[in-house]
């Protein structure tokens, strides 16, 4: 009897070692306690997360949406005032394109006017210059022929007299004007 | 009984060990002098020495203490045994215990996280408050997009549960912690919370309205009975899938770990193969991790959408 009753025990005690040795998950004994401690960690954790972290990270986050927001509309913004400054620019850039060029006009027809005047000048200086020496030449070239005349009309004196005739002055004179006149043309 | 002698050796053998790690490290010294080429070499060797070292001190240590333990001896669910934190045997349900602890480091690091990591409330984030935002962000976005727009009002439950999950799958990760997930009574709770908190949301919202989600009303007319016994059915499932698929994964990754390490314990040399599974195991659960805090969290979004709008 007393035999059997440690052979149960022992019995009981194999079937809790086995019972350990399967799933303590399926230890109902430790249910209550393991229950209660999650549901207060939950109930912690629920209202930390309510109270604390989520309105913070919720706030953080929409701050930053601001911000961003915000930045883009100034970015936006600064960009439009960089597209005017950029017309801006280039107005300027043409209008002193137009004024240079205006100015370059100018001045080309002032150097002009002024070229024009000094030419004309030049070619009336010119024009005074070569009548005043075609009639030095006309004259040289008068004397030069009255000189031939002269010339020509002794030799042809000499020639005749040499020849035995009696030169009559105012024939030869005639014969050498007339003979000139032919040479001439 | 033969105690000193093995551990005189050990000293010994630990001693060349060092010796050959000493006269190596004098190599790659005057190494460094010469070459840049060489020095890295030096510390390459040096590296693979120490590693080589380490597994013989780990084969001695391991050939010396089995004559202590009697063969193989692998216990993968004792540690998912629930004991009370200050020592005795019996205890009541409020008795701190390893379970209260791991809980409340859960607390801690999700203060830490999203508490004192947000304090800054800077525009531009640091590091801890922008993995903050992050999982706000995720998780808003989970419960917006499955539940709908009228589940955001439950944002914080929904967050409350996945934040806890997350936190405790982590911290379980931790060699010698302790997975509170990993216990079917945190699980079911949990999972039953979300049950009756989602039903008694669809009877209130929407009376007797609720049952027209048993109800498939794109189904021909015949065959609606039947699709709502199975509809039924599978309503009150829900719990069950819901609370035992992380349970589970949380225990069987936790339990294929100590297994590999109890065969690291007792092959000597060889443990190196399980040593490089529980590597990867541990990667795998790493994930895993994740994933059970998300789905658990996302089915708790769905139950949600079923409750808000019933009608299929």
């Amino acid at each position: 009897m007393a035999e059997n009753t440690k052979a149960g025990e022992e019995a009981v005690k194999a079937a809790e070692a086995a019972a350990e040795a399967g799933m303590p998950q399926l230890d109902f004994s430790t249910w209550p306690n393991q229950i209660f401690w999650l549901l207060i960690t939950l109930v912690v954790i629920y209202f930390v997360l309510s109270r604390l972290a989520l309105p913070r990270i919720a706030s953080v986050l929409a701050e930053r949406q601001d911000t961003i927001t915000n930045d883009l509309a100034a970015a936006e913004e600064l960009k439009q005032k960089a597209v005017e400054a950029e017309e801006a620019y280039q107005k300027a850039l043409a209008d002193a394109r137009a004024e240079a060029s205006r100015i370059v006009a100018e001045a080309k027809a002032e150097i002009q006017a002024d070229l024009d005047a000094a030419t004309a000048k030049a070619d009336a200086e010119i024009a005074a210059k070569a009548a005043e020496s075609e009639k030095a030449i006309a004259e040289i070239r008068a004397s030069a022929m009255e000189a031939v005349k002269e010339v020509a009309r002794d030799t042809a004196k000499e020639i005749v007299a040499a020849l035995g005739g009696k030169a009559d002055a105012r024939s030869v004179t005639a014969a050498v004007n007339a003979r000139l006149k032919e040479l001439g043309s | 009984m033969h105690r000193p002698e093995p551990a005189g050796k050990m000293a010994t053998m630990a001693a060349e060990v060092a010796g050959q790690g000493d006269t190596k490290m004098a190599e790659a010294a005057s190494g460094k002098q010469e070459a840049e080429a060489k020095q890295e070499q030096g510390r390459f060797s040096l590296t693979s020495l120490a590693l080589i070292a380490i597994i013989l001190v780990m084969f001695f240590v391991s050939y010396f203490t089995k004559t202590e333990v009697s063969g193989l001896q692998i216990h993968p669910m004792k540690q998912f045994v629930v004991k009370p934190l200050f020592g005795g045997k019996e205890f009541s349900f409020y008795t701190p215990t390893i379970v209260t602890l791991w809980m409340g480091l859960a607390i801690l690091a999700v203060v830490g996280l999203l508490v004192l990591g947000t304090r800054g409330r800077a525009i531009v984030p640091n590091r801890v408050q922008s993995v903050a935002e992050l999982l706000y962000g995720f998780v808003y976005k989970m419960v917006e997009d499955v539940s709908g727009k009228d589940g955001v009002k439950y944002f914080p439950h929904v967050m409350t549960l996945f934040i806890f999950i997350l936190a405790a799958n982590f911290l379980g990760l931790i060699p010698y912690s302790y997975t509170t997930t990993s216990q079917l009574a945190v699980t079911a709770t949990m999972a039953l919370l979300v049950f009756f908190g989602v039903t008694l949301l669809g009877l209130y919202k929407h009376g007797f309205g609720f049952l027209k989600i048993f109800w498939v009303s794109q189904a021909p007319l015949a065959l609606r009975p039947v699709l709502a016994i199975i509809e039924v059915i599978s309503y009150f499932v829900r719990p069950v899938s819901h609370s035992i698929r992380l349970m589970g994964n949380m225990m069987a990754g936790h339990a294929v770990i100590k297994v590999f390490a109890g065969f690291a314990g007792v092959m000597g040399l060889g443990a190196v193969a399980p040593i490089l599974a529980i590597t990867a195991v541990f990667a795998l659960e790493t994930l895993v991790a994740f994933i059970q805090a998300y789905v658990f969290a996302i089915l708790t979004c769905v139950y949600l959408r079923d409750a808000l709008h019933p009608g299929h």
